[in-house]
């Protein structure tokens, strides 16, 4: 099954939209890599272990806020023992969107990424 | 360990070093553009890889390199800890036959592609890569091009990085913290290009203690000696 990995820079953040998309999200993996050492900021090895906890071999997911969370998402993509892509999505949106995806029998990596970036054209009023 | 690791060692000790010595500048410098941890985070970061590399046993030059940016990209953090030390990862197999002035331009070139794309930045973006691409285009041509020893060589890297230091401070962001900011950035210096050029000048300390040299006296945008005898011929 697809996991997530939600990377946000404070950890209370990703906590928060783990909580809220593991609600919709049934036996989804989704785990959150927020902060740096206890402070503002996204770091590598924290999301490295996420991927390595959320990915049962079918791959990862990973959604990010801001600026690092992007450069650190890769370098720990490229560590990473296995297949893992990021999602051009909203971190919040997105991770809901991947988590209700990835409960499909038939979901793919490719096709939960796909769900999670049309949380991009969610029209919210 | 080999001559070559032994200089690595060395230089991450000094950048170290310098970094810690300069700590309050940048964090003064990113405080007022961006979220003011770049002293404290690069400090620490680089303290650990010199610990780091003078633990290796017996090292070649691309793994003290490469230690050194495993080190630093797992203690800084942040947006520095891909781009300063993840780089450094990336370019290190680069140094895979010792350090001679091809394999250092290699290593250069690789880094530079690697912040650019990682970072998705370009000159002008008032970024790390300001300081960076100088440095590196003048150290290529001074090698390949004017056949320049290689300290002479790194020395108008190093004038070449400053220019481009300077030149982030008339110019506005558009990359990183600082970009949302928009126009009040412009009249900033960019930390990242001065911590840059800071470790850039260790390096060149380290390389002239390496040749038991002086630092050469250089000015970046004096013509070289190739260019001026094809022009007088």
């Amino acid at each position: 099954m697809v996991g997530l990995v939600v990377v946000s820079h404070s950890a209370k953040a990703a906590e928060g939209i783990v909580e809220v998309a593991a609600e919709m999200g049934g036996d989804t993996a989704i785990e959150a890599a927020g902060g740096d050492d206890g402070e503002i900021g996204t770091d590598a090895d924290r999301i490295s272990d996420g991927l390595a906890a959320a990915d049962d071999g079918d791959g990862v997911v990973v959604l990010v806020d801001l600026g690092s969370a992007v450069m650190n998402a890769e370098v720990a993509i490229e560590m990473h023992d296995g297949q893992a892509i990021i999602a051009d999505a909203p971190v919040l949106e997105g991770a809901v969107n991947a988590a209700v995806a990835a409960t499909d029998p038939k979901a793919s990596l490719d096709s939960v990424v796909e769900q999670a970036e049309a949380a991009a054209d969610i029209s919210k009023v | 360990m080999s001559g070559d690791a032994d200089a690595v060692v060395a230089a991450v000790r000094a950048v170290a070093d310098r970094i810690e010595s300069e700590r309050s500048h940048l964090t003064d410098l990113d405080s007022a553009i961006g979220d003011a941890d770049h002293g404290g985070n690069m400090a620490r970061g680089w303290a650990e890889a010199a610990d780091a590399v003078a633990d290796l046993d017996d090292p070649d030059a691309q793994t003290a390199v490469k230690t050194a940016g495993k080190t630093v990209l797992s203690e800084v953090g942040g947006a520095a800890g891909p781009l300063y030390g993840g780089s450094l990862v990336f370019a290190s197999p680069e140094l895979e036959g010792g350090i001679t002035p091809e394999t250092a331009v290699a290593f250069a070139e690789t880094y530079l592609e690697k912040v650019k794309d990682r970072g998705d930045a370009n000159v002008g973006d008032q970024t790390m890569v300001d300081a960076l691409t100088p440095a590196v285009h003048t150290f290529k041509k001074s090698i390949e091009t004017d056949d320049l020893p290689p300290l002479e060589a790194l020395a108008k890297a190093v004038a070449a990085a400053e220019i481009g230091v300077q030149f982030t401070v008339p110019i506005r962001a558009s990359k990183g913290r600082a970009s949302y900011l928009g126009w009040r950035s412009v009249g900033h210096q960019d930390p990242g290009a001065t911590s840059t050029l800071y470790i850039m000048e260790e390096l060149l300390e380290t390389a002239a203690d390496q040749f038991d040299s002086e630092v050469p006296d250089v000015d970046a945008t004096s013509p070289t000696i190739p260019d001026a005898e094809a022009a007088e011929n």
